[in-house]
């Protein structure tokens, strides 16, 4: 297997993990309820904790350890989607990605779990568990939500609206695409886009929102290879604020 | 996190008087027995107040204290600092929603409990309108803030209201891991680097005197706790408290190498007791009245977080449906 191309899909995948848990830690204290607080609190713990557990594999394939990874790298060495990394707004801006997010997730790990590649196949297999609560959380929310209060609905949809070109470009291609799927690492991004398509609309179906025509969207792309919105740097300037006052310390 | 102390002062007792005697002295014979006050049960209309009050505002003590720490989340340094940094403020929100259920028991709701405290009606423990300037003071709040509120709660885990009391019981336990946790970052930091060493010890002299002031006015100013006393409703004095947590915690900031500022502290081996530079009270008063560095930050990011989510509670509500208490 070529090792490039594992490297490749591990880093997006924890690169989108480490980052979206990072924006959800940020509602600790700012929920629209207590137990929204506690429960985006939860996700980020278990999405930054399943960031660790691919950085880890990375570290077992010579990339520096973890924290190095994490703490120290440019927006430009970023391999997450722009999605993740766009700021929180509103509590229904936070739901719609989470719930668009969340969904796709599931399904990579449902797919990695049967991987070729053995490190992944066991790691996916024993996180897809917590993922799944992930997205009962978000469509229990979404259907709520979704047929309330006129308010709700419109919040939603502008936030479906404005949310689906980037959660689009989560399937943009890897360079070896091709190649994961050949060996059987996965099915690929255009599998997976047309599970989550199913699900998601199966969720919408059941509320007052409407997903827009896709076809007329044009997806975000770039974030698998570097380009991100202005939003990432401050936030990786920001969680390395302490890390980089003496990186070879102990905290 | 609450160490209590602040909510005594403007008790007024004459009301006691006007309770059945019959009742109120069965009332006094069941808490003399040990047995817990529940919901349901006939308490006098002096202690459901008392405690809505010391409930309420433990909890908002809860969820204020999550901000100055919370702050501290998206700028851990390292996973392991970033997740357990986040499960200790996780927890505390979850303390004070564990109290408001036990507050609303007594028939005050969650709703107007926040309320309250937007609106600077209700108070909550002082030393969260001081500033978490550096992750060093994230450290000492996670170490020494929550030893104290440990030493506190602890004493009133034992009080005479159920839900209260097994509230603080379960709160206790997730206290003790927040501990271990501040005390092995303090300890990282005072024997890291002599940057590290630094940060943590302008830390500890910022936080030493709100941490003095955390249990309240000393017993010679506070008036009236007789009777609360006697309720379990306060269980260990203000004085009690701070002593306590004297005696646990100046011997291992000493054993780290770190110095607290204040040259008069020493324990007078005579009379067994810690003596120290008096804290300004004067101060105290100033800042729990509203003239803090943070009180006005503290309750703005709370009041923009109910403006902001007020569409979502709306949202949930079912128009039919009747409000029922939880009986914790």
């Amino acid at each position: 297997m070529n090792e490039l191309a594992i490297k490749d899909l591990l880093y997006k995948l924890a690169d989108d993990q480490l980052i979206l848990g990072h924006r959800n830690s940020e509602w600790t204290g700012f929920g629209p309820i207590l137990e929204e607080d506690i429960a985006f609190s939860s996700m980020a713990q278990d999405k930054i904790g399943h960031s660790l557990a691919f950085y880890t594999l990375l570290q077992e394939l010579g990339e520096a350890d973890p924290d190095t990874v994490a703490f120290t790298r440019n927006a430009n060495q970023f391999h997450n989607s722009q999605l993740v990394e766009l700021p929180n707004g509103e509590y229904d801006f936070s739901l719609i990605r989470h719930f668009l997010y969340d969904n796709a997730e599931i399904i990579r790990f449902e797919m990695l779990s049967q991987s070729s590649y053995e490190p992944i196949a066991k790691v996916a297999t024993k996180l897809k568990g917590e993922v799944k609560y992930h997205v009962l959380h978000a469509n229990t929310w979404i259907k709520n939500l979704g047929s309330s209060t006129e308010e709700a609905i419109l919040r939603l949809q502008s936030s479906l609206n404005e949310a689906l070109p980037y959660a689009l470009a989560m399937f943009e291609n890897s360079k070896y695409e091709q190649e994961l799927i050949d060996a059987g690492v996965y099915a690929g991004e255009e599998a997976v886009k047309t599970e989550w398509l199913k699900r998601i609309q199966a969720v919408i179906d059941k509320t007052d929102l409407k997903l827009p025509d896709l076809a007329t969207i044009e997806p975000k792309f770039g974030g698998r290879y570097g380009e991100h919105t202005e939003h990432l740097q401050p936030l990786l300037d920001e969680m390395a604020e302490v890390f980089k006052i003496d990186p070879t310390a102990e905290w | 996190m609450y160490g209590g102390g602040n909510v005594f002062e403007a008790t007024k007792f004459d009301d006691v008087q006007v309770e059945d005697p019959a009742k109120l002295e069965e009332f006094e014979a069941r808490i003399a027995r040990g047995e817990k006050i529940e919901p349901t049960d006939w308490m006098p209309e002096l202690y459901r107040k008392q405690l809505i009050r010391m409930i309420e505002q433990h909890a908002h003590s809860e969820i204020i204290g999550a901000l100055p720490e919370g702050t501290w989340i998206t700028r851990a340094p390292g996973f392991r600092r970033k997740m357990a940094q986040m499960a200790k403020v996780q927890d505390e929100v979850g303390h004070a929603q564990l109290l408001y259920s036990a507050a609303e028991t007594l028939g005050k709701s969650r709703e107007q409990m926040l309320t309250d405290l937007i609106s600077g009606k209700s108070k909550y423990s002082n030393v969260f309108n001081y500033p978490a300037f550096t992750w060093a003071d994230s450290n000492i709040i996670s170490w020494l803030i929550d030893a104290g509120a440990i030493v506190n709660q602890m004493a009133n885990a034992k009080g005479s209201y159920g839900p209260y009391s097994r509230a603080l019981e379960r709160i206790c336990a997730e206290e003790a891991f927040h501990l271990k946790y501040g005390h092995d970052a303090v300890v990282h930091m005072a024997t890291g680097s002599p940057k590290q060493r630094e940060m943590i010890q302008a830390a500890l002299n910022r936080w030493w005197p709100p941490i003095m002031t955390f249990f309240g006015p000393s017993d010679k100013m506070s008036t009236h706790t007789e009777t609360l006393m006697r309720w379990k409703v306060k269980m260990a004095s203000n004085d009690e408290c701070r002593q306590q947590f004297l005696d646990m915690y100046v011997p291992k900031i000493w054993e780290l190498g770190l110095t607290v500022p204040d040259p008069k502290l020493k324990k007078n081996m005579e009379t067994g007791q810690w003596e120290f530079t008096e804290p300004d009270w004067d101060e105290f008063k100033r800042v729990i009245n509203g003239d803090g560095p943070c009180n006005a930050e503290r309750l703005a990011v709370r009041r923009t977080a109910e403006e902001r989510g007020a569409w979502v509670r709306r949202a949930l509500l079912n128009p039919k449906a009747k409000y029922v208490r939880p009986l914790a």
